[in-house]
């Protein structure tokens, strides 16, 4: 066992780690956004099967990760329209959509992935920055500091809507959309307005989250790849209660039961596979029964709004 | 009483001319037209669907009127959105609170700012001002729900004044107040005045509208019927302006309201009092007794800690509170619909802490909710079927299964003639009667087949002035036969017409017990419990 501590062997932990935490980082935080100001976002699994099929299309056709996260992102707002129109605009049930957008969003990728690419099934090739001068840290310098741009720019982006959610006007509103929509109509802001923006905000964080999965973290793409990955964001996005410190958090504990899982196998310890591939479900389900008992999340959430009903 | 509005719209005042809006089925708005000048208390009186709330909302952007103009100094003007009253200068101060319980006082007033970043130097001064304008001191940092009820109102006022307005409208502010908190407000209501706002003050107690008014619009089923002008309203003395507004509200309903003394009591226009001689109830047997209750809840409104009460053979046992302090927590423990963590419950000496809902029932002890709609009646289901909701599969109105259509019939025909319920059939889907008749398909269905305790929770809210008499009428009558009733209401002026002995509830617990011995002062005691004083502080 001790020799698996290898300094090569923690480095492949922490970027396991690590590309197992950052898309559903992304996902979550795109949840987050949505379910502050109201609205559930059932769909994501679809939308981050979207995101992570057309990120890898295009990452394909254009040789360039970058390209391939900007399809990633288009794909994740497009499908988030269709929430958009359907239940913010229209008033449909959100449920029903979730559903809907979680099964086409599983059809459609795979349906074409089959098609196109099933019999070659192309790599991107990896595309990490290392940093000078940090990358040659041992342990930390192969894995923190050699992830991919795109890492940095996740963090970022986590940063700013962590901000925007709490100290700007329109972070406000979102809280108040979610809270009591018919107070932040009745102070001149739009409910409508400020959800669709959320929800759009939310398709093309989860698309992004989707596109890093397969372009960046496995550099490829297999049907339904997600595997459960959205219902857990919903499940982080429940227990964060708004808080985008603890989805970061939530997240990371989520990556490092990937990267157990992934130690497991490896050693010679007789664990059955199947308890490996349970793992990280079961340590999220352990933590929503410690901290989920008393969640405060949008009362209204679900609902759609509609001025001067009751 | 002219109607006419004024010829030449000076400047510093609101017309509004002819205006008209029709909802499906009703006429809410019907040619109304009134002037509401800088610098002056107008009083918008009438009962509830008089059309009071449809004509703010149209001020207020939330509704277009179907006809008619407003003019704002002269100028006609649209106002399609909350947003273009705001800009207007048309602050509104809604009849429910609109701010975010989740949010802090600084979050909410700076909710619906423009610019990207929140400004909460400019805002914390901004509010400062305001304060200071209001006589109100509020830490701008802590969280709307911690706010106390006085103050949850001081921040709507900053609120609906934060970006400068000229019209602050208030709907039906003093409701839900404790006598002191609307001593405040008025106050905070003269200053402004003096400053030059204009103030619309929607009311359904005359006694407010008189002291705190300049001039009185009262409407009727829509349409306007009468008015009062400042000249008016100060050569009038007061039961004169009260007698005539009456007139106005209750028009050819006044003998059927039970004349004007009656219609004035009704309306508030006088000091609430014990409508009947006091009966010393306490030498009779104790009914219901509570001794040390708390209950399993997680939010205010439905935890109780510590209760221990006792009701004797035709008491009413008022209580009072400001909403969402226990009150249903209360009402669900003693009906058995919330579970008991500790103390006992007991009925004439039996305990009945154990007994279920249905048990209870069976026993007399009954629960009147104060959500009529959705807890307490099926809107889909005919007015027959909801009149014997809680005897559903019994005989002789089921066999063997199945339901028997005439003994419903009949009973709920029986039912419907004694409580005078206005239903075109007992076939009508209770779901489209008014709220007063709804309150009587769930009396009919309590009080009957041996009560002997009914809790009733808010049982006049929302209702018109003739229903919250006959709803009254029946409590009554339901002690005077021996029963005795649990009566939670936020209105004080009918915890105190009704009540023997008035208990104040706050964050869950009993804080204090006054006699209601006719003294002028139950009120103000009762008040002082309700913002958390101590039976020291009244000795």
């Amino acid at each position: 066992m001790t020799d698996l501590l290898t300094p090569t062997f923690i480095t492949a932990f922490i970027i396991a780690c690590l590309s197992g935490a950052v898309p559903l980082m992304l996902a979550s935080i795109g949840e987050t956004v949505g379910e502050q100001s109201g609205v559930l976002n059932l769909g994501i699994e679809g939308v981050m099967l979207m995101g992570a099929y057309f990120g890898y299309v295009v990452a394909l056709g254009t040789h360039s990760t970058w390209l391939g996260m900007l399809g990633g992102l288009v794909a994740g707002a497009a499908t988030s329209l269709v929430l958009l129109v359907l239940n913010v605009w229209l008033g449909l049930n959100q449920i029903v959509l979730g559903i809907a957008i979680t099964a086409a969003g599983g059809g459609i990728t795979t349906v074409l992935y089959d098609q196109i690419y099933a019999k070659t099934s192309p790599r991107i090739p990896t595309d990490n920055w290392k940093i000078p001068g940090l990358s040659d840290i041992p342990v930390v310098g192969g894995s923190v500091f050699s992830q991919p741009a795109m890492f940095w720019v996740s963090l970022l982006i986590t940063v700013i809507v962590a901000w925007f959610l709490v100290k700007t006007n329109w972070g406000l509103s979102i809280r108040a959309a979610g809270q009591k929509p018919s107070s932040l109509d009745a102070a001149g802001g739009s409910v409508m307005r400020t959800r669709s923006q959320a929800v759009l905000l939310g398709g093309i964080l989860s698309g992004l989250g989707g596109a890093y999965l397969s372009v960046l973290a496995t550099s490829s793409f297999t049907p339904f790849m997600t595997n459960g990955l959205g219902y857990i964001a919903i499940v982080v996005t429940m227990l964060s209660r708004g808080k985008i410190l603890r989805v970061v958090i939530v997240s990371l504990l989520y990556g490092l039961t990937i990267a157990v899982g992934t130690v497991l196998q490896l050693t010679s310890l007789d664990v059955p596979t199947d308890l490996i591939t349970m793992l990280p479900y079961i340590v999220v389900m352990i933590v929503l029964l410690i901290f989920g008992r008393d969640v405060n999340n949008s009362p209204v959430l679900g609902a759609p709004y509609t001025r001067g009903a009751r | 009483m002219s109607a006419s509005p004024t010829l030449a719209p000076a400047a510093g005042v609101i017309s509004l001319t002819g205006i008209t809006k029709a909802f499906p089925g009703v006429i809410a708005n019907d040619d109304i037209s009134l002037d509401i000048v800088n610098g002056q208390v107008h009083c918008l009186l009438g009962e509830n669907g008089a059309g009071k709330s449809t004509l703010i909302s149209i001020l207020a952007g939330m509704q277009f009127p179907d006809s008619g103009s407003i003019s704002i100094d002269g100028v006609p003007v649209t106002i399609g959105s909350p947003k273009a009253a705001m800009r207007f200068g048309i602050g509104v101060v809604h009849q429910h609170s609109t701010l975010v319980p989740s949010l802090t006082v600084l979050e909410n007033l700076m909710l619906g700012e423009g610019g990207l970043t929140l400004k909460e130097k400019r805002a914390a001064s901004r509010l400062e001002e305001l304060s200071g304008l209001l006589g109100a001191s509020i830490d701008p940092n802590i969280l709307a729900s911690d706010l106390a009820l006085g103050q949850q109102q001081q921040v709507e006022i900053a609120k609906a004044m934060w970006t400068g307005s000229r019209l602050l409208i208030l709907d039906e502010p003093t409701s839900m107040l404790t006598p002191s908190a609307i001593e405040s407000l008025a106050e905070s209501m003269s200053r402004l005045k003096a400053e030059g706002l204009g103030i619309v003050f929607i009311t359904h107690k005359l006694r407010e509208a008189y002291a705190m008014g300049d001039c009185v619009t009262v409407l009727r089923g829509g349409r306007k019927v009468g008015e009062l002008s400042p000249e008016r309203m100060s050569s009038l003395t007061e039961d004169q302006a009260q007698a005539e507004i009456l007139r106005a509200m209750f028009g050819e309903d006044l003998a059927a309201a039970g004349g004007l003394e009656s219609a004035a009591e009704l309306a508030g226009a006088t000091e609430a009092a014990p409508e009947t001689s006091r009966v010393d109830v306490t030498s009779r047997p104790v009914r219901l007794e509570l001794a040390g209750v708390s209950s399993v809840g997680k939010s205010m409104d439905v935890s109780v800690t510590d209760i221990s009460f006792a009701i004797h053979e035709g008491e009413i046992f008022g209580i009072a509170g400001i909403d969402g302090h226990g009150q249903a927590g209360l009402a669900e423990v003693l009906s058995g619909q919330r579970a008991i963590a500790s103390g006992t419950v007991s009925l004439q000496g039996i305990d009945i802490t154990r007994l279920g809902v249905r048990s209870r029932q069976e026993k007399g002890v009954r629960y009147v909710t104060d959500d009529r709609l959705h807890e307490g009646t099926v809107g889909n289901l005919s007015v027959a079927i909801n009149l014997l909701l809680k005897r559903i599969g019994t005989a002789p109105f089921w066999r063997f299964g199945q339901i028997n259509k005439p003994a419903v019939n009949d009973e709920a025909k029986r039912l419907i003639a004694q409580y005078t319920i206005h239903t075109p059939s007992p076939n009508t889907r209770v779901g489209t009667l008014s709220g007063g008749n709804i309150q009587k398909v769930l009396l009919a269905r309590e009080l009957g087949r041996g009560a002997r305790v009914v809790v009733v929770n808010k049982p006049t809210y929302g209702l018109d002035l003739k229903s919250v008499r006959l709803v009254h009428d029946l409590l009554r009558e339901f002690v005077a036969d021996g029963g005795c009733v649990v009566l939670i209401s936020t209105e004080l002026d009918e915890l105190i017409e009704l009540s023997d002995r008035i208990g104040v509830i706050s964050r869950g617990r009993i804080v204090g017990t006054v006699e209601n011995d006719g003294g002028a002062d139950v009120a103000e005691r009762v008040g002082h419990y309700m913002i958390g004083g101590s039976a020291h502080d009244i000795d």
